[in-house]
């Protein structure tokens, strides 16, 4: 087991392991760590091959108790990473889930040990295609082997071994984190107390498979992309990763939150230009995501991380009966969707809440209104906040936390 | 709660009217049928205040489903497990024999298709407790009979335009299905709006005129 500690970019203390930094609250703290899997245990993939050494990159809040029984892993969605609360060192923007997760609030810190790691196949730390391949000293690129959601998940676990905590007391996440979640409470029932898939799906549309590879395709349609080599031609996919990253956040909006907040307005201009500018406000917060997106973000990354997105179906490992993956499970589940999301619709969530049914097993499921379409889940929604609070303390209390 | 919040929560009759309200007098008769540490599932429990009386009072280990997603968040925010769901389709979900105890507490007669439900319940619980308004209540005849008019009781306080109440009847109308879908009543009773409750005997149609609901403990013959 190896546990290095590396200083965040910026970040003038680095505290100790499960010790906080003197004179600050050790709550609002994250500290960041790196776990090694070295090449004596690989990390077995379910593309029949494994991969070492594998760097997985992690943040952690809170401190861990004596008992190592309040640990909450939360997982992140495609585009997230390690940096779900305090300052990201990458855009020196707050964490993605500071609404979710801090001192007092739903994920509270000062009871909780909150712990985020960058996903397999991700470009904040954790092995991806943009690092070095030990068998050719060359960036990995397209040699990076395909990975798939239980992969990552696998990782995780080794992750978790390595802190010798052999039950989180939550797995949690939105969107690509709750279908971590899921194969978790699948994988791993035992090592699961309580499970809060948010936003999410047992297995990707065709609908969602088919956003996916417009994003792919941009990528690779953009001259700058090389095969997958561009690491060796000192350039980056701008254009191709740009036009994914805009037509992908259309699919975390809704209808009503793009209309509320750009409807058909202009953008610093009196009248439309009969040309190709962004004449639109909506054009000019596209361009503006995507390309503010490929400055921290690797094409290849995007490219690995959909595609394990894609090949997720949990029921389709367990005799194509979701039911089947959570038979035995004693994990009790909140699942949460919004009502305007059409990304991960109440649908989709509603048919694990059916599976988990099925497998009688312990299942809340609440439906928020809301017209921030997906995205919902990073917000500020007031309901999210107080139905997971609530099914968290009720097993803080029956775990003996509260 | 408005009118139309009513509506959503499925509940009619002794519906919650108020988040305050945590304690109606039918729940120590329904508690009473229960066994400790029973595995209840409480169809339509509203913001889960049966479910939580039923907790603290039995040790249940229950589970909850309501249509109303308010009802529902605030279930979840108490710490209880429920989930949205309609009691006409979606009991079909819950595998055979999971619960000992099913809960069908004053929705009956909201449902749109009563029989097939009381066939689920008793399918996915061994078995099954029903509470309704009855409808053969002698106010209710006496505002049919002498005033012509559809009945306003405490258990019917909704006009017939506004109501949710699509499949009413009486207590001598549920023991006949009973009897026809082959259901032993393991204990019948009437109850007035305080709670007391009262067996129902041989003298069935005495307490047709007289019981302001009846509340049934049902299992398979």
């Amino acid at each position: 087991m190896t546990i290095a500690k590396k200083a965040a970019d910026g970040s003038p203390k680095v505290p100790e392991d499960g010790a906080s930094a003197g004179g600050e609250p050790p709550a609002l703290t994250p500290t960041e760590h790196v776990f090694a899997i070295t090449e004596d245990q690989p990390l077995t993939l379910d593309s029949g091959g494994a991969l070492a050494p594998v760097t997985i990159a992690y943040q952690t809040l809170g401190e861990l108790n004596r008992d190592r029984s309040n640990a909450i892993l939360v997982c992140h969605a495609l585009t997230g990473d390690q940096y779900l609360a305090g300052k990201n060192p990458a855009t020196g923007r707050p964490g993605w889930w500071e609404t979710m997760v801090g001192p007092g609030k739903t994920l509270d810190t000062n009871r909780y040990f909150v712990i985020c790691s960058n996903v397999l196949g991700g470009c904040m730390g954790t092995t991806g295609p943009k690092d070095i391949d030990p068998s050719t000293s060359e960036p990995f690129g397209l040699n990076f082997p395909v990975i798939t959601i239980a992969d990552m998940v696998r990782a995780q676990k080794r992750l978790i071994d390595s802190l010798s905590i052999e039950q989180l007391f939550c797995v949690t996440g939105g969107s690509m984190g709750g279908m971590q979640v899921l194969q978790w409470a699948a994988n791993y029932p035992e090592a699961v107390y309580v499970a809060a898939p948010i936003a999410t799906a047992a297995r990707h549309s065709a609908q969602n498979i088919g956003f996916h590879e417009v994003g792919r395709q941009a990528i690779m349609a953009d001259p700058d992309w090389h095969g997958g080599n561009y690491y060796a031609h000192k350039v980056v996919p701008k254009r191709g990763l740009a036009v994914a990253r805009m037509a992908a956040h259309i699919t975390y909006l809704s209808e009503a939150a793009l209309q509320n907040k750009f409807d058909r307005n202009l953008q610093d201009r009196a009248e439309v230009s009969f040309g190709f500018d962004a004449d639109f406000q909506v054009e000019s917060y596209l361009r503006h995501q995507g390309s503010t997106f490929v400055d921290r973000f690797d094409a290849n990354s995007y490219l690995y991380i959909t595609r394990a997105m894609d090949y997720f179906d949990m029921a389709a490992e367990y005799g194509g009966v979701l039911a089947n993956a959570f038979r035995t499970t004693s994990t009790e589940f909140c699942i949460v969707s919004f009502t305007s999301d059409w990304l991960y619709p109440t649908a989709e969530n509603k048919a694990i809440v059916r599976a988990l049914n099925a497998a009688a097993a312990r299942v809340s499921f609440v439906e928020v209104e809301s017209d921030k379409g997906h995205d919902a889940f990073l917000l500020d929604e007031p309901e999210m906040f107080t139905t997971l609070g609530g099914f968290l303390q009720a097993a803080a209390i029956r775990r003996g936390l509260a | 709660m408005s009118e139309i919040a009513d509506r959503r929560s499925g509940l009619a009759g002794t519906a919650r009217h108020d988040r305050r309200v945590v304690f109606r007098p039918d729940f120590p008769v329904l508690a009473h049928m229960i066994l400790p540490g029973a595995r209840v599932l409480d169809i339509g429990c509203g913001e889960g205040d049966l479910l939580h009386f039923l907790q603290r009072e039995r040790s249940i280990d229950g589970r909850g489903m309501e249509l109303s997603q308010d009802g529902v968040n605030a279930s979840v925010s108490r710490g209880l497990s429920v989930v949205q769901g309609d009691a006409d389709t979606d009991l079909i979900d819950y595998p055979n024999g999971a619960f000992d105890v099913v809960i069908l507490s004053q929705s009956l007669q909201v449902l749109h298709y009563p029989r097939l439900v009381l066939e689920q319940m008793l399918r996915i619980g061994s078995q099954a407790i029903v509470s309704f308004p009855n409808f053969g209540y002698w106010r209710v005849r006496w505002d049919l009979l002498l005033r012509g008019r559809m009945p306003l009781t405490s258990d019917l306080p909704v006009p017939w335009y506004d109501t949710v109440n699509i499949h009413l009847c009486t207590i001598l109308d549920f023991m006949e299905l009973c009897e026809d879908m082959n259901l032993n009543i393991e204990q019948g009773l009437t109850l007035d709006r305080k709670g007391n409750a009262k067996t129902i005997g041989k003298a069935s149609g005495r307490a047709n005129l007289l019981g302001e609901q009846g509340v049934f403990l049902l299992e398979k013959r």
